[in-house]
């Protein structure tokens, strides 16, 4: 009633306003998507962080591509073999990104910096990832599957979790494998990338912020 | 060295010189170039699918390894009437790391009681002949003893027989067992069998826990798995059929499994899943973990990924 206007707009607009004004505090849209970086970001290493995303782009896909037809169906069809081998191929590559890249932000110590919580993600959607493709290898319905599960509930069961994720339920892996995994790492990849967003690229260990007169002399 | 001062001083990224970067294009290059090299990788290697082994292939290719399973279950020493939970609640059994027994603390969850899952339940259901419901009753009828006396017998019998092969077995006093199985096997070969392990009574059914526990308890499977290279002591979990990749990043979880003290544990998976379980949440901790996180400050690969950046400051 009697609040100043300023005061009045500020507060505005409920959860909606107070969610709204976090997201962008946190994540301005030039932060969301700068269309510059800072120069010490130079080396083929950061090409991974992406291939990884594309990979998992393509993973996804080829996933759905699968589902349409249902699990069943690369057994029978010449044309949904070559779509699982395109899914088993995408995984083969995502993996083989991300662990390069995990080295490679492991070797940069990319963690200073208040960036503990990304690496933190990322190593859970390594974590993740393992569950997922291997929840695949079960849902296959071949001979790979009967004797993965078949060694794999030794494990599960000498620590107790076998009792509930029984890796010999069929449509209890397909739903971990297209469902809940999906969900958890498509989130957390989510997560991963905006953090690293809302830090910036960490920079060169020991690196110090010049001067501008310094740059000015280097050039 | 002070870690934490450091941390607390690490310069904000938006402080440093920029350059033009656009990363949806550099986005949209990578995955049009994983794209590519996928649908070419699936050209190329295709994937692989060896057809799983149903019991009736099994219990025709190889009848007396089949006999002697049926017979192990029916007379509950069969690997899965054994194991304990969550199968069933065999005294002793369940691994433990040190003195936590998280298998027994489980609990029997998914119960299966062999000689009734495997054997009985599926002959009864079954149309019977005459001799079968005869033996059916000779067996309920008899004391737990005499049944595994019978078994025991049987199942020596059997293993001393040219090939296992049930119709070369010495006479003896086995009981009903001999007629118990032979219609078993004549079911499984029928393909009959395979259903009637995944109905149990229901219509539709996504559980393969009873069948595959069948199959694995005879040497059949484990045979065709050691032909390709998938047993334990060769690696086996993160191999696959054929020569492909597999789930290589399960190297480290695999490798605890060629070595001592684990390969010859009777604890062996237990104490490697705890130990993968720390070792995981290792991975996850690392920023916070002295000595680990240093050893990119010691090892200087750093220099390496940011040379241009210390070429320029010198
Ligand atoms: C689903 C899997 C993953 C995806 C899609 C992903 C994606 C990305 C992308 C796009 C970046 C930014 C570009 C770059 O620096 O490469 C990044 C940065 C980062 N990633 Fe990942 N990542 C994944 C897994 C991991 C794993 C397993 C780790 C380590 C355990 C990790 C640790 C980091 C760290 C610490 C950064 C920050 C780098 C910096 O500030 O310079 N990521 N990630």
């Amino acid at each position: 009633m009697s609040d100043p206007a300023t005061s009045r707009e500020v507060r505005s607009g409920g959860w909606t306003g107070a969610v709204r004004r976090y997201a962008v505090r946190t994540l301005p849209p030039e932060k969301l998507l700068p269309d510059t970086q800072p120069a010490y970001m130079a080396s083929w290493i950061y090409v991974f962080g992406v291939l990884t995303v594309s990979a998992l782009v393509v993973v996804v896909a080829t996933g759905c591509l699968l589902a349409l037809e249902g699990p069943g169906w690369w057994h029978v069809s010449s044309v949904g073999k070559y779509v699982n081998s395109l899914h088993l191929w995408s995984v083969e590559l995502f993996m083989f990104f991300m662990v390069i890249h995990l080295w490679g932000k492991f070797f940069m110590a990319a963690w200073r910096g208040r960036r503990a919580m990304t690496w933190m993600t990322g190593a859970v959607c390594f974590l993740a990832s393992v569950g997922a493709a291997f929840t695949g290898y079960l849902t296959q319905q071949n001979f790979d599957s009967q004797w993965i599960s078949g060694q794999a509930k030794d494990g599960l069961n000498a620590v107790g979790i076998g009792a509930w994720f029984n890796v010999l339920d069929f449509g209890q892996m397909l739903m971990w494998h297209i469902v809940l995994l999906p969900l958890a790492l498509g989130g957390l990849t989510g997560l991963h990338v905006l953090l690293v967003r809302r830090r910036g690229i960490v920079p060169p260990i020991d690196a110090t912020v010049p001067t501008p007169g310094a740059v000015e002399g280097r050039l | 060295m002070k870690p934490l001062s450091r941390r607390t001083a690490e310069p904000e990224s938006a402080a440093f010189p920029t350059r033009p970067y656009d990363l949806l294009k550099e986005f949209t290059i990578a995955l049009v170039v994983v794209a590519l090299l996928t649908a070419g990788l699936a050209a190329l290697f295709s994937s692989p699918d060896d057809k799983p082994v149903t019991l009736a292939a099994w219990s025709a290719a190889a009848p007396g390894d089949f006999t002697a399973t049926a017979v192990a279950e029916l007379g509950a020493t069969s690997m899965t009437a054994q194991y304990g939970p969550p199968y069933n609640d065999t005294p002793g059994a369940g691994q433990k790391i040190g003195p936590l027994g998280l298998q027994r603390a489980a609990g029997v969850r998914i119960p299966v009681d062999t000689a009734e899952d495997f054997v009985l339940r599926p002959l009864r259901q079954a149309p019977e002949p005459a001799e079968v419901t005869a033996a059916l009753a000779a067996w309920s009828a008899a004391s737990t003893d005499r049944q595994q006396t019978w078994t025991a017998a049987y199942a020596d019998a059997l293993g001393k027989a040219p090939n296992g092969d049930p119709t070369q077995v010495a006479p003896g006093d086995y009981g009903p067992v001999p007629a118990l199985a032979g219609r078993l096997l004549t079911l499984a070969q029928a393909g009959g069998l395979d259903g009637q392990l995944l109905a149990q009574g229901h219509f539709y059914q996504t559980d393969y826990t009873k069948p595959v526990l069948f199959l694995a308890d005879g040497t059949y499977l484990a045979g065709l798995a050691d032909g390709q290279h998938l047993s334990g002591d060769q690696w086996g979990m993160m191999n696959e059929t054929g020569n492909y990749p597999g789930q290589a990043w399960l190297w480290l979880y695999t490798f605890w499994y060629q070595i001592d003290p684990f390969k010859s544990s009777t604890n062996a998976d237990a104490l490697i899943w705890a130990l993968m379980a720390v070792l995981s949440l290792g991975l996850v901790l690392v920023p916070f973990i002295p000595g680990v996180r240093s050893v990119p400050r010691w090892t200087k690969v750093y220099r390496l990924i940011w040379r241009d950046h210390y070429r320029g400051q010198r």
